[in-house]
């Protein structure tokens, strides 16, 4: 079978600093990948030029199959609206949920499929209203997003990517703008996503979410990924210093079991 | 000292009630063409094609730095002779004003566009949205209500603008004043009738929008936190 | 179209546009420096806890910036005299007129700049042990006049243009020499395409100022 995403060869400089070095990354189908490392890693670039929203500055993208762009004398060239195209099939979260402010629940879960995917309005709200029920939230979609809990925010804005009905999602540290009591209930519903058999690319910081709900875990640093492997081996048994270093960091103050 | 007498100026209102008629068609005008021309001079100027932005800011920051009087004496006065037709005071007062207002709203339309979060444009492009519908759809909606206090501060501005018509002879309600000061030869009490006038005017105004951003605040998710 | 431009009917007379550029620039710098210091005393009076000084300065405010500049000099040229006795110079109802109004509106920009400075910076300084005083002089004020440094030379820019107003009068500014030119030459193309160019090499830098200290200071100055 195809997989998912299939990157080679990655690059990304922003004018003269290079923030991805050549990144190889597989991604099966159905598989969640999580992406970890410290902050300047360059692992957030790396998920955002899986769906252009940075475009690479050298290297391939696939994704179920089709290489993205079209090659020109040796470089990628990317036209906008295919670029467009490309995200419809691609759904995003961000750390900061996004959602657009002057729209209800349901208009902000609706609005890309009406817009972009051309959808009937009474097809979208259907849908829309089944993606409110996968996370929780059907009871909100006439809410105005300002009324909503971070928690609820981010749920929604999973849900308004999901109902463009994707093929890939990706994760953008959604749980870092939370308070701490509200990142259960957003984990939670990405866990059911991914035992749905959803493909995920996720940049996370918790470490608990990635060892029990990844099936391969990506440690980069500097734009190079120095290590990957299911959960338990990166993880448990790093085999560099620089994520035992990382690792450590994270675990500084364990509660005595 | 000066004994008060209003009945001069009171017995003729309706020659002011005219001036004021006067002022505000142009005003109106006036907003109507400049609004939507400084969003095409703000659209412009954020435009990629750096011919079409450098042109643009050219005619915003020509407009914001010579004095309107200036401009309406040079399209009164200088552009008839130039593409030789004939220029009424009306014609005048509503292109000069809609050109220089159009270039103060331009800077309102910009500021209110980049004062949206970035994320917004993020997460318009991560559903699929091209540029031109993310403007439409996500990001003017948003910018416009945040705008309205600084519109009618310009507002306001181009209204007060609005009494250098009268030095072309236009009869706004300044040009009227002057007329009935010299006809009745009591500057004091015509002067001060106007000036309380335009406060009146104005204050209406105020009011109006303010009652307006209230009212879009209430409905949807509240800009004015 | 085929208008023969002719600009040198209003070059022989450049000595009359310069008496114009002083007499605009004296009014500018009169106005400017009475305009803004007089603002800084409002925009306080306007901040002040005691309604018997907020009230009274914020009636000013709300007249002077609802009352046109125009209707607000020919009030100080035609009827003030009617009233006191006393006969205004032009030059005087201008600087009356455009300084009145300038307080104003920089009082404005004075109290809008010390309220968006947040409230947990006043709640820092009394934390350390700062007077009310010692707060405004040392914590609020050197981050509020930051920010009112865009809004303030926008305000130069407007002072400098509404100074034509005083052509209305009949005050020797730039505008009034050139429509002393105009009519003396009828070329009223080439006058007042001058003193626009005029005011547009003047102000362009303090417009491009303005653009600067917005990026520098206006949004977030973290």
């Amino acid at each position: 079978m195809t997989n998912a995403v299939e990157i080679r060869g990655l690059r990304k400089s922003f004018s003269d600093l290079e923030v991805l070095k050549g990144i190889d990354l597989d991604v099966a189908q159905g598989e969640a990948v999580v992406l970890l490392g410290s902050s300047g890693s360059g692992k957030s670039t790396l998920l955002r030029c899986i769906n252009f929203m940075e475009e690479p500055t050298a290297g391939q993208v696939r994704v179920n199959g089709d290489l993205i762009g079209t090659e020109q004398r040796g470089r990628m060239r990317y036209r906008e609206a295919d670029l467009c195209k490309l995200r419809t099939r691609i759904g995003m979260v961000f750390q900061h949920f996004n959602l657009f402010p002057h729209m209800t629940v349901l208009e902000n879960v609706m609005e890309g499929q009406v817009i972009v995917l051309g959808r009937s309005k009474a097809e979208a709200k259907d849908k829309a209203m089944a993606q409110l029920a996968r996370v929780g939230l059907e009871e909100k979609a006439q809410e105005y997003p300002a009324r909503l809990s971070g928690g609820q925010k981010q749920r929604v804005a999973i849900a308004r990517a999901l109902a463009m009905d994707p093929e890939v999602m990706l994760f953008d540290e959604v749980t870092s703008a939370l308070d701490p009591e509200l990142v259960g209930e957003v984990l939670k519903t990405m866990l059911q996503l991914a035992e749905d058999g959803m493909t995920m690319v996720c940049v996370t910081h918790e470490i608990g979410f990635a060892y029990h709900v990844a099936n391969k875990v990506c440690f980069l640093h500097d734009g190079l990924i120095i290590e990957q492997g299911a959960p338990q081996s990166v993880l448990q048994t790093p085999e560099t210093q620089r994520v035992r270093e990382f690792l450590a960091g994270h675990s500084l103050f364990k509660l005595p079991n | 000292m000066h004994e008060w007498d209003f009945t001069a100026t009171l017995a003729d209102m309706d020659l002011l009630m005219l001036g004021l008629w006067n002022t505000i068609q142009v005003f109106f005008l006036a907003l109507a063409f400049g609004i939507p021309l400084g969003l095409g001079l703000a659209l412009g100027r954020m435009s990629r094609i750096p011919v079409l932005s450098q042109l643009c800011s050219f005619v915003i920051e020509f407009f914001r730095t010579t004095p309107p009087l200036v401009q309406l004496f040079w399209f009164f006065f200088a552009l008839p002779i130039l593409i030789s037709v004939q220029m009424t005071p009306f014609v005048a007062s509503v292109l000069t004003f809609s050109i220089q207002s159009s270039a103060f709203f331009a800077e309102i339309f910009r500021g209110g566009i980049n004062s949206i979060d970035k994320g917004q444009w993020e997460a318009a492009k991560a559903i699929g949205m091209t540029r031109k519908s993310s403007l439409r759809r996500i990001i003017l909606p948003q910018a416009v209500k945040r705008m309205i206090p600084a519109f009618a501060e310009r507002s306001i501005e181009l209204l007060k603008t609005t009494t250098l018509i009268s030095t072309v002879s236009y009869a706004d309600l300044m040009f009227q004043a002057n007329e009935l000061a010299s006809k009745t030869f009591r500057p004091l009490e015509v002067y001060t009738v106007v000036a309380i006038m335009y406060f009146f005017l104005i204050l209406i105004f105020s009011q109006l929008t303010i009652r307006l951003e209230y009212r879009l605040a209430k409905t949807g998710e509240g800009t004015l936190r | 179209m085929d208008y023969n431009w002719n600009f040198a009917s209003v070059f022989t007379y450049w000595n009359v546009l310069a008496t114009g550029l002083w007499g605009t620039v004296q009014l500018f710098v009169i106005c400017s420096i009475l305009g803004l210091g007089g603002g800084l005393v409002m925009g306080m009076l306007r901040y002040s806890k005691s309604r018997w000084i907020s009230y009274p300065a914020m009636l000013y405010v709300e007249v002077f910036r609802n009352t046109p500049v125009l209707v607000q000099i020919i009030w100080f040229f035609f009827a003030l005299p009617v009233l006191t006795g006393i006969e205004i110079s032009p030059f005087m109802a201008a600087i009356l007129g455009i300084t009145l109004n300038t307080i104003a509106f920089s009082a404005e920009v004075f109290r809008g700049g010390i309220q968006s400075i947040e409230r947990e910076q006043w709640e820092a300084g009394k934390a350390i042990g700062m007077s009310y005083a010692q707060s405004m002089r040392r914590v609020i004020l050197p981050q509020a006049l930051k920010r009112m440094l865009p809004p303030l030379t926008s305000r130069g820019i407007e002072v400098f243009k509404m100074s034509t107003l005083a052509s209305v009068v009949a005050y020797p500014e730039t505008l009034q020499q050139a429509k002393l030119i105009a009519s003396y030459e009828y070329n009223p193309i080439e006058a007042y395409t001058v003193v626009a160019l005029m005011f547009f090499i003047v102000l362009l830098p303090l417009l491009q100022l303005t653009y600067l200290l917005e990026r520098r200071f206006g949004k977030s100055d973290a």
